[in-house]
């Protein structure tokens, strides 16, 4: 057991921090929360400022066009962009975290050459096409239909909470190929262009005020068969390829970023007299226990990647069950911490409060986590 | 960085476990448990002759030089076997008191305003911080205001030999844990030799989340064990999605216990111990109480294990260092 990082690593770190410190100083005012395109411009310049400097797809294969980094070397750069203050990956989420490795593990030379380097300089914005109104936990019960047309797909249905939608070029659609098969079975996975004809996205308000995610009508869309990722009928096993992804290492970044937050709630705390409060200072000690484990916890599960070859392992739902958990009492210290200002959404940390109540909920709920857990690192019978 | 057991690191786990496993499986657990709970000094002797307390001392000083994060690999397997005894301050004593290390003497811990365990059979005290004892006489006794004696250790911290005067002045506590009697010792206890170090407290508190730690895991098998032969309504009752649940909750506070305790026993550092602690007594708690929960009316028998690691682990949340300290311990690294 070393947490001690390799001079390699460290070297890594220190040039990644000199870079840093020489960018981010000259970086424009984030826009508004609800200002889409200035959003989508903002972390897109963001994306290409990465790309030249050679810090784009870290984590990805170099034949995909990434720098080949090992699972360590990514965690110390989502650690120091976040320590610095850097923007967050925001609209490039799903292309950099899911999509692209996705592609990368699963698509021919030619979706790879011309998917890949888009998303990697920040040029073209995926979103994730597979809720739909009935179908949500229950990811494999799907309906919307893909019926083959000569060298298309024609495809119709709903997909909904699609984030970003209103700013993607791209979407990583889950469709139903074959309706005769078991649920799992009929799945294929394709990569649909958000500006084809059939396309309708109407925005949806989330009850932090946002519209930050989506519903997505589909009516008798194009798609070519040749936009299919993975076999015809072999979706469901590439989206489980894409869901790994997406549980690995989404969180890093947030880990840090809720540290900074609880020394500033501390810090706040002090400065208001709430400090004085033995439960509310306990109450804040407990949560820089849990910070700090889950901190260790991600080191753990980064370097049992690292030693299996950079295949994220089963730890991500454990990790996700808990964090996503922590990070709303961390919010609910902070409401507690405010006090009477808790009310004003002017205030710091209130729209996050707000926010947080979405993790125990978005990329599969806590109990769909605890499914996971109990099935398949315990063991326990499948079944009611 | 490579924060993963290595292989040596495995290969004493694994030798520990089967030593463990060979002389106090359960078995022998439940005769102990039945014949009376002093100190097995054969077992004791034996466990001296392997290593198990002049783990950490060097090799030149007869010791087999290795660190704390394999003392808390041992402690984690103590943990899961449920074996008595105060190893803790025995293994911390060792080096300083004549026969710790080789397991020929025993030492129990002295914590002021706690009731001692195994005093009967202690050879010698580790007597912790002032030396207060009795009710609330000294500093950290109190719930808590200071973590005084978690920051101010060293040279209140100490050895007392001669435990025969004590002993005589004790009265037996009856206590929650079978495994562990327990002594109420009043008035003031002096120590006579002061042990070099003085990060006793929280390399103790580390050795008993350790323990923690096996506890958790080990009642996260139980349970799932038991959950996948135990049938209601036709079906293993780990097929049911609140017993599942459960399960996995467990197995969370487990790992994430895990990932604090490996973490402070790499680092030494103070505030990572008050975490690990805190993390690790919350594990062993709630995983005991939900084990006993899966195990349904059999749970809460003297016959099913799970009510001793529960006593077990409900003593050692207050021993070493308590919530309410490492809670505070921890608020202050944020100023
Ligand atoms: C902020 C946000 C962003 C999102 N972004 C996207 C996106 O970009 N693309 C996308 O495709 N999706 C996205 N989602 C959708 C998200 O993945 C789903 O909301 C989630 O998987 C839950 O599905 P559902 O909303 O249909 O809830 P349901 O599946 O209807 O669940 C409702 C409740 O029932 C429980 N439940 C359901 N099934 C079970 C079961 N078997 N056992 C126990 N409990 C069960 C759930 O835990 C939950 O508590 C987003 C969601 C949010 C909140």
């Amino acid at each position: 057991m070393d947490l001690a990082y390799t001079e390699e690593e460290e070297e890594f770190r220190a040039r990644l921090r000199e870079w840093l410190a020489a960018v981010l100083p000259a970086l424009p005012a984030k826009p508004g929360p609800d200002d889409w395109p200035g959003r989508r411009a903002y972390d897109t310049a963001w994306q290409r400022m990465l790309y030249d400097a050679g810090y784009a797809g870290l984590h990805w294969p170099v034949d995909a066009g990434g720098r080949g980094a090992t699972p360590t070397q990514h965690l110390i750069f989502l650690e120091e962009t976040e320590k610095a203050g850097a923007p967050y990956v925001g609209a490039n989420f799903v292309g950099l975290l899911h999509a692209g490795p996705t592609i990368a593990a699963e698509g021919t030379a030619v979706q790879r050459a011309r998917w890949l380097p888009p998303v990697l300089r920040g040029d073209e914005i995926w979103c994730q096409g597979f809720s739909e109104p009935d179908a949500g936990s229950d990811l494999a019960s799907l309906r919307t239909r893909a019926v083959r047309d000569g060298d298309d797909y024609v495809v119709s249905g709903q997909k909904i909470w699609t984030s970003h939608a209103e700013v993607a070029d791209w979407c990583e659609l889950l469709v139903r190929t074959d309706p005769a098969a078991p649920k799992h079975r009929g799945i294929s996975w394709l990569a649909m262009r958000m500006d084809v004809p059939g396309v309708t996205v109407r925005p949806l308000r989330t009850l932090a005020g946002s519209t930050e995610f989506a519903e997505m009508f589909l009516d008798e869309v194009r798609i070519p068969v040749t936009h299919r990722v993975g076999a015809e009928n072999d979706g469901w096993r590439v989206t489980m390829v894409t869901l790994s992804f997406e549980r690995g290492t989404a969180f890093v970044g947030e880990v840090v970023a809720c540290r900074r937050t609880l020394a500033a709630l501390a810090a706040e705390a002090r400065a208001n007299g709430r400090w004085d409060d033995p439960v509310l200072r306990r109450r804040l000690g407990g949560l820089n226990a849990e910070f700090r484990a889950l901190w260790r916890l991600t080191q753990w599960n980064v370097s049992e990647a690292q030693r299996s070859g950079g295949v994220p392992g089963t730890g991500g739902s454990v990790f996700k069950l808990r964090y996503s958990q922590a990070r709303q009492e961390l919010y609910e210290a902070a409401a507690e911490v405010l006090g009477a200002d808790g009310a004003d959404l002017d205030r710091e940390w209130v729209l996050d409060r707000l926010s947080s109540l979405s993790y125990t909920i978005a990329a599969g709920t806590s109990q769909i986590q605890r499914n996971i857990v109990a099935e398949r690192i315990l063991g326990l019978p499948k079944g009611r | 960085m490579d924060f993963q057991l290595s292989d040596d690191q495995r290969a004493l786990r694994t030798g520990i476990r089967e030593l463990l496993a060979g002389r106090f499986g359960r078995d022998r657990m439940r005769a102990a448990l039945d014949g009376g709970t002093g100190i097995d000094r054969a077992l004791w002797r034996e466990l001296g002759e392997a290593g198990f307390f002049a783990l950490r001392l060097p090799e030149a000083a007869g010791g087999v030089g290795l660190g704390l994060p394999e003392s808390v690999l041992l402690f984690e397997e103590v943990g899961r076997s449920l074996l008595p005894g105060p190893l803790i301050a025995t293994h911390l004593a060792a080096g300083a008191v004549k026969g710790a290390a080789q397991g020929e003497a025993v030492i129990a811990a002295l914590d002021a305003g706690r009731p001692v365990g195994h005093l009967g059979d202690a050879d010698g005290l580790l007597v912790l911080g002032a030396g207060y004892a009795g009710s609330g006489a000294g500093p950290g006794s109190g719930s808590g205001a200071g973590s005084g004696a978690w920051d101010a250790p060293g040279p209140a911290d100490g050895i007392l030999r001669d435990v025969v005067g004590i002993r005589e002045a004790a009265e037996p506590v009856r206590s929650l844990d079978p495994f562990t009697p327990l002594w109420r010792v009043t008035g003031r206890v002096g120590a006579v030799a002061h042990l070099p170090g003085g990060a006793l407290r929280a390399e103790g508190a580390l050795l008993a989340a350790a323990e923690q730690l096996g506890s958790a895991a080990r009642t996260t098998e139980m349970a799932v064990q038991h959950a996948g032969e135990r049938e209601q309504f036709g079906s293993p009752i780990g097929s049911f999605q609140a017993v599942k649940h459960l399960c996995a909750g467990m197995l969370v506070r487990t790992e994430l216990a895990r990932g604090a305790v490996y973490a402070a026993a790499v680092t030494a550092d103070r505030v990572e111990i008050a975490g690990a602690k805190l993390l690790a007594d919350d594990a062993a708690v709630r995983n005991a109480r939900d084990c006993l929960q899966v195990h349904g009316g059999m749970g809460f028998t003297w016959e099913a294990d799970v009510h001793l690691h529960l006593k077990r682990a409900w003593l050692r949340s207050g021993q070493w260092l308590t919530a309410a300290t490492a809670e505070e311990v921890l608020a202050a690294d944020l100023c």
